[in-house]
Formats: C-alpha cells, structure tokens, sequence
C-alpha cells in the first residue's frame, strides 16, 4: 500500500505497474469494503481497509498481504467483480491501496461508473485470457505498460490488446472523465430542461 | 436497439445533450440522499466551490446507521452521530427538505419516497444507493449511482451515462398461494443469473406483474440490482396512479388531473421494440430460499442444494466457494436448516404489506427457543401504520422484538449484527459474505412471511404448512 495518496488529474492515457491477481467471480462490494467502513465523512483511511475480513481470514495470505503484491497498481480480476452496493467506498479504498486500473472478465455497472468517475480505467479481456494472465502473474511478476489510446498492454514479453469502451475510453483520453465540469458546461440546457419537463412544477 | 418503451420515452425526455465522449447528459427530476454516500459529495462541492443548483429536487433522510433500539441523540455511536450531524448540517446550509428521526417521515429511503408520494410515473430518480432500482415500480426511470455522480446531480442536477438496453422480463399466470413478490424476483435472478442484467433495464411485463400490488412491484424492482441491472421498472397503471393519490408530495386539484393525463400516456408502446424479451411463469414459483452467497444462488424450499455438475462451469467457482463458507453439502435439503436470528425489514420487504403478511403467520404462535427475532419497520409512517393494527402487538406477543426504523441488520452498519457464523434467516436482500455484521455470518434471504414460518419452528419452513 502507498503511504502517500495523489488522486489521479486531468487526461489519462498510459499507465504503468505491478499487477496482483485476485481470483474468484461475483467478488462484492461488501467484500472490498466491508459496511463498517462505511461510518466515515471522508473516504481518506479507507485504503487500509480494503478486503478487510477476507484479509483476515486468509491471514497474510491474502493477495493484498503478500509482499510481493506491494507496490500493485494494476489488479486482474474474474468475472462480475465489483457488484452488490452503490458504494463508492469500494473503488476509493482500491485507488487508495494503489491500485490505478483494473482488467477483467466483467464488471458490475455502478461499480464500472464509479471507477471512471474517480479515475481508474477497467478493462475487459476473454475468460481465458485473464486465466492465463493470472497464471503467468504467479509465476513471474507481471510489470504492464497500459496504452489507452490504442488498447494494447506490453510486458517484457508480453505484448495483447485490451478491451474498453470507447466511450470509457474517451472519457479519459480528454480528461473528461471528471465529469462536472463537462457538465456544467451545459448549465443553460439543464435550466431549460427544467423548465420544460412536464411534471416540475406538480411534484 | 430498444424503440418506444417506456425506458425510451423517458430517457429521451430527459436527455440534456449527448456528451463528446459517447454517453448522454441526462437531467435527474428526483435526487434523493442519505447520510452514507453523501458527506464526500458535499465535501467535494466545497472544494470546488459549487452549489447545490436544484436544492428544492434533492431530499433527504437518514437510514443506514440509525440505531434501532434508542433512537435518543447523540447517538451511542459517535460515528454514526456524526455522520448524521453531517447530514443534518449539510442540508440546512443548501436548503435540502430532510425527513430526520420524529418528522413522522424517516426511515429507509426507498420506503419513505414511494408513501410520501414523492416517487412518480415518468421521472429520471437518482440515488446514491443501487437499491434505487424500487422507485421503478412506479414508471420512473431510477437508479443506484456513486458518491462522485451524487456531487454531479448536486452541482449541476445531470450525470453522464450511456443509454441502457431494455430486456422485457414477461411474467405469466399468477403467483400461487404462499408465494410471493420476493420469490418471484430470487428465482428470476437465479434463472437469469447475477450479472445477466449489466447493460440493462428490466421492464417487468405480463399478467403475473399486473396482478401484483404496488409494495409488491417495488420489491421486485428492488432486486433488479441483484441482478445485474441497474434499473427495472413496471409500466404505471391504475394501481399505481390510485397509490399515489392523496400521499403528502402527490400533486392535487387541478395538478392531480394534469398529471394523470400525462402519466396514462406514459407506458411502452404495444409495438415497442426491446433488445431482448424473457417469459417466465410465475404460478411455478415456489417459496424461495437462498443458500449459497449469492442471490442468484437459490432453490424452491422443498429443493436440494445443487450438485456442482448439476451447475454451469461458469457457476462452479462460487458454488465451491458457497458450499464451504455456508457450511451445507451439495445435495442437502434447505428445509430444517437451523437458524438463529429473523430479521424482517430492508427496502425490499419492510413495508406495511410485508409486516402484515408476517404478523399473519406469527398469530397465536410463539417465536421457537433460542431464537432471536426482530422486525424492523420501513419507515415510521409504516411503524405507525402498523401499531394502528396492533400488528406491533402480535409481534411482541410472539417473541419477535419490535424495533425502530431503519435499514438496520440488512447491512448491520448499526449494532444489529449475526456473531459469529449464526446463520440468518432474513427478508432483506443480499447473502454476500459478511453482510450483515459477521465476517463468517451465514444469511439465507426469503420473503417476510417465510422469515415468520423459520421464526416459529427454529428452521427453514414451508410457509405454507403455516398458512389456512
Ligand atoms: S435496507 Fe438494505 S439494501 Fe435497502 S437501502 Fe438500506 S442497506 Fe441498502
């Protein structure tokens, strides 16, 4: 886990690091981040916390534990990873850890929108091909160079595309990802909506 | 694509512009928070020295960290007094209308909007919650977001989200005695799997859905999250129109009748398209119980737990992972399964039908030994309801503790929690490790009336042995 936390600003488009594998599929929020985390008026100590009680159970042995995993940034998870709650908790306490973008089978959708909401990229791969990048990981620590414009990843031997939204995809390639103040900038279409939606002024 | 449905019509009604990277601004008519996901929004809005541009479209209530024993402030927990301080604070300053502990109007959030008659047909609903997916019942486009989009709907009463794919979820025949809304949904999500919905909206169609009442369409909506789907919806009818009229938010006088004009008009065309149509049939539901840590993992309760080959690959992995953490054999029966502690309350089925539906089964019966059982209503205005009956009284003359409201051991952010690995009987809506309150605690989800039967005989029972 970092020690110091900068959140990530303005136009993504390349990111670098270790990754950790956490197997399993339908691995829920409450288990990211578990509800008594949720007692808090900032998300600032939540990176501490992550996957807490199955930290606990695996005692030392949880992916996030092992010395080897320190240093992460980059977290290669199965299928439907981030479903259950709305919490936003979940994805702040990973960005947290450290971790900068995630590669999947599939994502729950409000986890997958609050990712990119705070700035962290989550890519989608084949079944098989996140297995065989989970088993090469154990074996031999896998250093990814991520390139957003063209999705593609390269490793020392490695070299595989990616796959993501292009809408995702261009959200962060011109920063808007940040989204208010995109729209804001809309400011006098909103009132106008407002004015114009037919149950306003009886509800 | 998806042309004409009641999703279409209302996304497009709302739809401010369409954002350069691909997805659609789209204007929220109702924004309702809680003191959980939206201190960070506030604190955000601070940073960027922005106001809150709708404050009279954003209301407010406190539900997940209540206590339910003594609601008397502070509150024992300091972080939960001061979360709700927070909220409290926050809402004066941006001139927020909030339903606090003894306005007669707090409770669970998606409880309280619905009987205040705030939720209506033909609105886009916000919320920092995925269980937002309930207001659906009504016609409204609603769903969960994060705490970075609740600063998005304060600041600027929009978000950016790509348009969803509609699905139709076609329900036939009716429901049989003894089966209920939450039967239907666990085994539609157990049919359908937990992630079939990512990218859809579920319109709940069909006879099946028709007949149900409005508490029970919100419970079916309720879980469209479980899954998968972050919004599902019921095409508004008379039910739903008879429903709201006369709540304390509803329109009235010549309000009333514009809006019933506008809201008949307000269904999927006969000839709409949908990306993808599923049927069911409803009268073979039966009695539902979950046993594994999913919600999609599910079976009649004269079922046995499945055997892993009689499971999907894909199912496999978390079936294994199940078996172990619940501590069942594959093949074992789910009936008189021991459990220790009923709870009947949560945004899925806490409201007055619900607790009506319980106190029946629980009549002139006692509450087995050893277990704990409590009801937690949906709101005050449902516990007021409820004493009214003297529903409160045969809980309590059963042995069922009769607690205040709030969202409580759903997700036991509060000192309601499982110890240990006790095992759950409960009416709320997720089974996932941990959830409510124990990191080994064990929660088998199955309707309110269903809670009552296991409450009375100590084990999982077949509600309808219970029922004349
Ligand atoms: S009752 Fe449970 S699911 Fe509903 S809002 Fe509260 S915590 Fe969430």
């Amino acid at each position: 886990m970092k020690s110091e936390f900068t959140p990530p600003i303005g136009k993504i488009s390349q990111i670098s690091g270790k990754c950790i594998s956490l197997i399993g599929n339908d691995i829920d929020t409450d288990r990211i981040i578990p509800a008594r985390f949720l007692k808090c008026v900032s998300f600032d100590l939540l990176g501490k916390s992550v996957f807490e009680d199955d930290r606990k159970t695996l005692k030392g042995r949880h992916p996030f534990d092992l010395k080897e995993n320190q240093d992460s940034s980059i977290l290669i998870v199965n299928s439907n990873f981030g479903c259950g709650s709305s919490r936003e908790h979940a994805p702040q306490a990973l960005i947290r850890w450290g971790i900068r973008a995630i590669i999947g089978e599939s994502f729950a959708e409000i986890f997958y929108s609050n990712c990119i909401a705070i700035g962290i990229p989550c890519f989608t791969l084949p079944k098989k091909s996140i297995q065989d990048i989970q088993k090469y990981n154990f074996n031999k620590k896998l250093f990814l160079e991520i390139d957003l414009k063209n999705s593609s990843a390269k490793s020392e031997d490695l070299n595989f595309n990616l796959e993501i939204k292009d809408s995702s995809k261009n959200m962060f390639l011109t920063g808007e990802w940040d989204a208010t103040a995109t729209l804001l900038k809309n400011s006098s279409l909103v009132e106008r909506k407002f004015k114009d939606l037919p149950y306003i002024k009886f509800s | 694509m998806s042309q004409d449905t009641l999703f279409d019509k209302v996304w497009d009604l709302h739809k401010v512009s369409s954002l350069p990277g691909g997805s659609d601004q789209i204007f929220i008519g109702l924004h309702l928070i809680h003191e959980v996901t939206s201190p960070q929004a506030f604190g955000a809005l601070k940073d960027k020295n922005l106001k809150v541009k709708f404050p009279s479209r954003t209301i407010a209530t406190v539900d997940h960290i209540v206590p339910t024993d003594n609601q008397s402030r502070p509150f024992k927990d300091n972080l939960a007094e001061q979360m709700i301080k927070t909220l409290e604070k926050n809402c004066l300053q941006h001139k927020i209308r909030f339903f606090n502990i003894g306005s007669g109007n707090q409770g669970i959030v998606h409880v309280v909007a619905p009987e205040l008659g705030l939720t209506q047909p033909g609105m886009t609903i916000a919320c920092g919650d995925s269980h937002t997916s309930t207001h659906g019942a009504f016609g409204s486009i609603a769903f969960g977001i994060g705490t970075s989009q609740v600063r998005d709907v304060l600041a600027t009463q929009t978000i950016a989200m790509n348009k969803l794919k509609v699905r139709q979820i076609w329900c036939e025949n009716k429901l049989s005695h003894g089966v209920y809304a939450k039967d239907l949904v666990l085994h539609i999500i157990n049919e359908l799997g937990v992630k079939a919905g990512v990218g859809f909206a579920y319109e709940f169609a069909g006879p099946a859905i028709n007949a149900l009442s409005m508490e029970e369409r919100m419970t079916i909506c309720n879980m469209s999250i479980e899954g998968g789907a972050r919004c599902g919806y019921v095409n508004p009818d008379e039910k739903t129109f008879n429903y709201i009229k006369n709540k304390t938010c509803a329109p009235k006088n010549e309000n009333w009748d514009e809006a019933l004009l506008w809201w008949k008009s307000l269904k999927s065309d006969a000839n709409s398209i949908y990306d993808d149509v599923i049927k069911f049939d409803a009268s073979k539901v039966e009695p539902t119980v979950t046993w594994g840590i999913t919600p999609g993992q599910s079976i009649g309760v004269n079922q046995q737990i499945p055997l892993l080959e009689e499971l999907s690959l894909n199912d496999q992995l978390i079936a294994e992972e199940a078996y172990e953490y619940m501590g069942f054999k594959p093949g074992q029966s789910i009936k008189n399964t021991p459990v220790d502690v009923c709870f009947i309350g949560s945004c899925t089925n806490g409201r007055i039908s619900d607790l009506r539906v319980a106190a029946q089964v629980l009549k002139d019966k006692k509450v087995s030994r050893n277990i704990k059982a409590f009801v937690v209503p949906g709101s005050e205005k449902v516990a007021n309801e409820a004493k009214q009956e003297g529903l409160d009284k045969i809980f309590k003359d059963s042995g069922f503790q009769w607690r205040e409201p709030g969202c409580s051991m759903c997700l036991a952010m509060n000192s309601d929690k499982l110890i240990g690995n006790q095992v759950s009987a409960s009416s709320s809506n997720r089974n996932f490790k941990g959830r409510q309150g124990s990191p080994s605690g064990r929660t088998l989800l199955m309707s309110p009336a269903m809670v009552a039967a296991a409450a009375i005989n100590g084990k999982v029972s077949d509600v309808r042995e219970y029922m004349h």
